[in-house]
Formats: C-alpha cells, structure tokens, sequence
C-alpha cells in the first residue's frame, strides 16, 4: 500500500531551510536569516518554558501539556503509587495545515 | 490575563498566548529588520515547513524538533458524547516531536 510509505525521501534540515529562505529573502543577508530562524524556535522554546502557549494562525499551536502529580494504583496490586507530575510540549496542527496534509497537495503558487 | 496558581491538567496552558506579533517584536529587536520585513520573513519559515509537510516531508529542526507526516489507517472510533461508534478514515496527520533539550526545558520550567 501506498499509503504507509511516505517519507522516502530524507527529512528537511535547518540549513535547507536556511537556504530556501535565503533565496526567498534575497534582500536579507544569509547571517540574519540564521539568527531570525534561531530567533522563531528559540522564542517559541523560551515560552513552552515557562508555560506559556504559542499561536501561530494557519499554521497550528504549542503548548505544554501538564498532568499533576498524584496517587495512582497498581492495577495489579491494588497498591497505591506515586505518579510524578508532569509537563511536555505538545503542537496541534491548525485546522488549515491539518487539511493540507490530508489531501497531500503539491506546492501551491507561494 | 494570566492566573497561575495550581498545576493545571489537560492541555490548556496557564500563562499568556504568545502569537506571531510576539515573535515579530523580537526579530525587530535582535535584528532591527521592519516590521513589514519580520511579518513577511516569519510567515515564509512557517511556509517553508507547512509546503514541505504538506508534500510528505519531514522538516527537522535540531534543538526544537521535527515535524513529520504519519498515515493513518481506517479505525472504528466512538463518540464520546453519545457512544455511538462511528468509522474513522485513513489520513495523513502531522506530529511534532520535541527534541530531548526542548522537553527538558519544559520539565525545568514547568514542574
């Protein structure tokens, strides 16, 4: 089946990136298109950080998914045990984006 | 606006929404491009990452994470409002994995 095999061809890198968006940005020296992507992901990270949510319209979300500590249960056992709190990013895909890569359309105009 | 107090759970976040005027300011203040400049450079990178995704192609970003695209094979799913069950399609859907420095910053920052 066609489907289960998408990723054939190796993953986009940050320079690739860098190179496109040089290319795109011809008025922009190569430098600062390095640190304003650097910026982007550096700026996103420092607000997962401290909890913070990161909207990007069309594009998607960022936010930090929390669960409190608390006493969960062997389930086996019956004993209870102590479950760690915890936090992680997570990234929601806009409705837009999320529509796009269903269909898997090829590049449009821009 | 923003009121942290006790640990929330579930996926709503507790501090402020950063937007793309947030991160705009701070290209302005690193690298004192326009503002019309920052907008345009910011939604080309998000461009950038959105036309490849939408090909099927991974984008990884060392230190932040990767975006890829899974295929998902037809399921039954259920309401669960109404418990009725219902089919649920084969896609393709986008997953973001945090890289190991990013996860951590948010346990360090978090808990």
């Amino acid at each position: 089946m066609i489907l289960t095999c998408l990723q054939g061809s190796p993953p986009v890198v940050r320079s690739e990136l860098i190179a496109t968006l040089s290319d795109q940005n011809p008025h922009l020296r190569p430098a600062d298109v390095e640190r304003l992507v650097d910026i982007v992901f550096d700026e996103i990270s420092a607000a997962l950080a401290r909890g913070d949510r990161v909207e990007l319209r069309g594009f998607g979300a960022f936010s930090v998914r929390k669960r409190a500590a608390r006493t969960g249960r062997n389930p086996r056992t019956g004993k209870p045990v102590e479950v760690e709190a915890k936090a992680a990013p997570f990234f929601r895909a806009g409705k837009e984006l999320r529509a796009r890569v269903d269909k898997g359309e090829t590049p449009k105009g821009k | 606006m923003s009121d942290t107090g006790s640990i929330a759970t579930g996926p709503i976040a507790t501090g402020s929404t950063i937007t793309r005027a947030e991160l705009v300011e701070a290209m302005i203040r690193e690298v004192g491009l326009s503002r019309g400049d920052s907008a345009r450079f910011l939604n080309d990178l998000l461009g950038v990452i959105e036309e490849n995704v939408v090909a099927g192609q991974a984008v990884k970003l060392a230190r932040f994470g990767n975006f890829s695209v899974r295929s998902k094979k037809e399921r039954i799913g259920r309401n669960p409002k109404t418990g009725k069950e219902a089919t649920i399609t084969a896609r393709r859907v986008v997953t973001f994995k945090a890289s190991a420095l990013l996860k951590e910053a948010v346990i360090r920052g978090n808990l």
